[in-house]
């Protein structure tokens, strides 16, 4: 599944980072502590996280993700906009709980 | 393959342009045709030395060699130094200002991290003297 079919199932709203909406995601993880998400996330996942600041796009590139989506109304630093459309990978925004939204991930793309 | 070696400047408190000599560093590898295991491997370990160096350190570098065998990576800064190495290394010290924890950063994991990712590791380092962190891969 793509990134932009996930993000109309689930109207999640996109922050930046448009061009990478047909990026493949083959996972999921979440997390906020970096050096945990830079350690253990899945390459292709889709991670959610509260922060919203530029660092998290080194993550993401590194990790191979295929989109962040920032969880609980938090909203991405300007900077951080700017870095996700330099690298095409999507930001996206869900104003409610990142267990609710795990949750229905799960139901979507999740896998043993 | 001859070898081939790069150094990258790392500023200090430099968050804006954190991460970026890891990520030039896979593009490297992955143009070279590096197994993408071990571009991860070094990824991770870069990124994470590249951190402590802006949240911790001074002025830093981090210099890479690769080989035909091996890839040696190194990352050092004439920063305060770390006073108990052994208490440093493990999981869940850490000494990051509250600040970088609100970004998700000081929990304690980026030397344990390096450790864990490479297949050799050392660390030096000595109050006021900055340290310095050599890390070995094979391919």
């Amino acid at each position: 599944m793509i990134v932009k079919e996930l993000t109309d199932q689930l109207e999640l709203q996109i922050a930046a980072g448009e061009k990478g909406l047909s990026r493949e995601v083959l996972d999921g993880y979440c997390g906020d502590l970096l050096s945990d998400v830079m350690g253990r996330a899945p390459e292709g996942c889709i991670w959610l996280t509260v922060q919203g600041h530029q660092n998290i796009l080194a993550i993401a590139v590194l990790r191979e993700m295929a989109a962040i989506i920032i969880v609980g109304g938090h909203t991405p630093d300007e900077d951080t906009r700017q870095k996700a459309d330099e690298e095409g990978i999507p930001i996206l925004l869900w104003p409610k709980s990142a267990f609710e939204l795990a949750g229905r991930l799960w139901a979507i793309i999740g896998k043993k | 393959m001859s070898v081939l070696k790069k150094t990258f400047h790392i500023n200090k408190k430099d968050f804006i342009h954190a991460g970026e000599a890891s990520i030039k560093i896979k593009n490297l590898l992955k143009s070279l045709n590096t197994d993408p295991k071990l571009i991860r491997r070094v990824a991770v370990c870069g990124y994470e030395g590249e951190m402590n160096v802006v949240m911790h350190g001074g002025e830093g570098f981090l210099n890479i060699q690769i080989n035909t065998g091996k890839i040696l990576l190194n990352i050092s800064d004439d920063g305060p130094g770390i006073e108990d190495i052994e208490r440093a290394m493990e999981k869940g010290f850490s000494t990051a200002l509250d600040k970088y924890r609100e970004m998700g950063f000081g929990a304690g994991m980026g030397l344990p991290n390096m450790k864990e990712n490479s297949d050799h590791f050392t660390i030096e380092s000595e109050k006021n003297r900055g340290t310095r962190v050599g890390m070995v891969f094979f391919r």
